[in-house]
């Protein structure tokens, strides 16, 4: 009990003087996440889309498939792109093993299924109100599918904040292929299993407090930015 | 628009069923350009989807429509450019109200200045202007109406099909879209238009189409229909008995 209470104390000395150590790997985290998010977003919202606005032999297993990736386990992701990237593995030659780049790409396989799943129920809601009207005034469903992610940019706000919060707290997949390499690939989550082990408390809580209070911030400040958006426009 | 037009558009014993149900009857017309034609009958007649059918928003189970003017090679998509539907209950992008007959005009291929310019004037002659930049979805629901028919006005459209304008709509809301109809023919656009509103037929309808329980059963120009329908289904509407 008494080591919990020095160890928040130290956690929140370190927060309070932004340690050179934490601020670093709070950076790297955030690169790598924001950046595989990024990423998912730009393909699942319109992968997403296409299959809530298409109609193909074959759609809805490849629905059924997309909601299972949902729950893909972060660390058999982390095993295959782990042997593509390995130096005997198809893609060795690139040399990402190992680098924040491998840990994007492991993530951004973790996140696009969430984005891309959750942004076709959000279309094909939005498709079935809208449908009609858009049919009448000659929009194809190639013309519509930029049309209703940006009706439904709201709601799909929600999809690539789920997103961002797989990625950030996920461990598995980072650590298989970024390999937790001091100031080259350590992020919060691989340094909190490391630090914990090794005993050393404050900085694995302190890390632990600020995983948390950045989801609070990113989806406060989603929230807030969805509610006044909705003001102006809808 | 120097193109021929699509009119007349027929229908050839044009059916439609669903599930297992006779919801329109074979049923064969003619629908030139010109006179302001209301399908009237009561809730239930078919006079929605008789409109949808028309404007290809559902296929017939039999039969075809053909439109006469459309020539050979003209594809679905070119077809529906030259029509309008305005819905019972408008469907409103979110976005803008200005916005939303940009993106009528854009689709069909007008450079943004001319969008915005033809989508201004088209506000303005709704009595929208100065609820432009204003949130579509925002608007009252009289206001949604006469913004969904700038929407269609502002493409041209050779004919504009209306399913139940004002259904939803005050007694002053629906004085201004029935006056915005009139402008759009006045302004050379076929219009047809459904309605179970008796009144609202004696005043906008140049020829009725009579419909009962899916079937077309009269039609004929307003003035001698209303004086004297031939049909006992049509005889009781308009004497206001209901008759199922």
């Amino acid at each position: 009990m008494q080591d919990i209470g020095a160890a928040l104390g130290l956690a929140l000395q370190l927060i309070v003087a932004a340690d050179s150590a934490l601020v670093e790997i709070v950076g790297r985290s955030l690169a790598v996440s924001l950046g595989a998010v990024g990423m998912a977003t730009l393909l699942g919202l319109p992968l997403g889309a296409a299959l809530a606005l298409f109609r193909f032999r074959g759609r809805h297993a490849v629905t059924v498939l997309l909601n299972a990736l949902m729950g893909l386990p972060p660390v058999v992701v982390g095993l295959v792109v782990y042997l593509l990237l390995s130096r005997s593995g198809p893609l060795g030659v690139l040399g990402l093993l190992f680098t924040p780049t491998a840990m994007v790409v492991a993530q951004f396989f973790l996140v696009t299924p969430i984005v891309a799943a959750l942004a076709r129920q959000t279309v094909e809601d939005l498709w079935a109100e809208y449908s009609e009207q858009l049919r009448s005034l000659g929009t194809s469903p190639m013309r519509a599918l930029p049309t209703l992610l940006w009706d439904g940019r709201f709601s799909l706000m929600t999809a690539v904040l789920a997103g961002f919060g797989r990625a950030s707290a996920e461990v598995g997949a980072v650590m298989i292929v970024g390999g937790n390499i001091d100031h080259v690939t350590r992020v919060m989550t691989t340094t909190i299993a490391l630090e914990t082990s090794k005993g050393n408390l404050p900085l694995a809580l302190a890390l632990g407090f600020i995983l948390i209070l950045l989801s609070i911030g990113v989806n406060a400040a989603a929230f807030l930015l969805r509610e006044t958006a909705r003001e102006r426009t809808a | 628009m120097n193109m021929a037009s699509i009119l007349p558009l027929r229908l050839e014993e044009v059916a439609y069923e669903a599930g297992g149900r006779v919801l329109i009857e074979p049923v064969s017309l003619d629908i030139a350009r010109g006179p302001r034609s209301l399908l009237l009958g009561p809730n239930g007649a078919g006079k929605s989807l008789l409109l949808r059918l028309c404007h290809g928003l559902i296929r017939p189970s039999r039969g075809r429509v053909i439109w006469q003017g459309a020539g050979p090679g003209s594809n679905g998509m070119q077809l529906l450019h030259r029509q309008a539907m305005v819905f019972q209950r408008p469907v409103m992008l979110r976005r803008s109200a200005l916005s939303n007959v940009e993106y009528a005009l854009k689709l069909r291929g007008l450079g943004r200045e001319a969008r915005r310019e033809r989508a201004k004037a088209m506000l303005a002659r709704t009595g929208l202007g100065a609820l432009a930049r204003m949130p579509a979805r925002r608007l009252s629901g009289g206001e949604q109406q006469r913004l969904a028919l700038a929407r269609a006005w502002a493409v041209e459209p050779e004919i504009l099909f209306l399913d139940e304008p004002t259904a939803n709509l005050d007694p002053a809301a629906v004085k201004l879209v029935e006056e915005i109809i009139g402008a759009i023919h006045a302004a050379g656009t076929k219009i047809v238009m459904t309605t179970h509103d008796l009144a609202q037929a004696r005043r906008l309808a140049d020829e009725i189409v009579f419909l009962h329980r899916g079937r077309v059963v009269e039609r004929g120009d307003a003035a001698s229909f209303f004086a004297g329908p031939r049909t006992e289904a049509a005889r009781a509407f308009v004497e206001g008995r209901l008759h199922w």
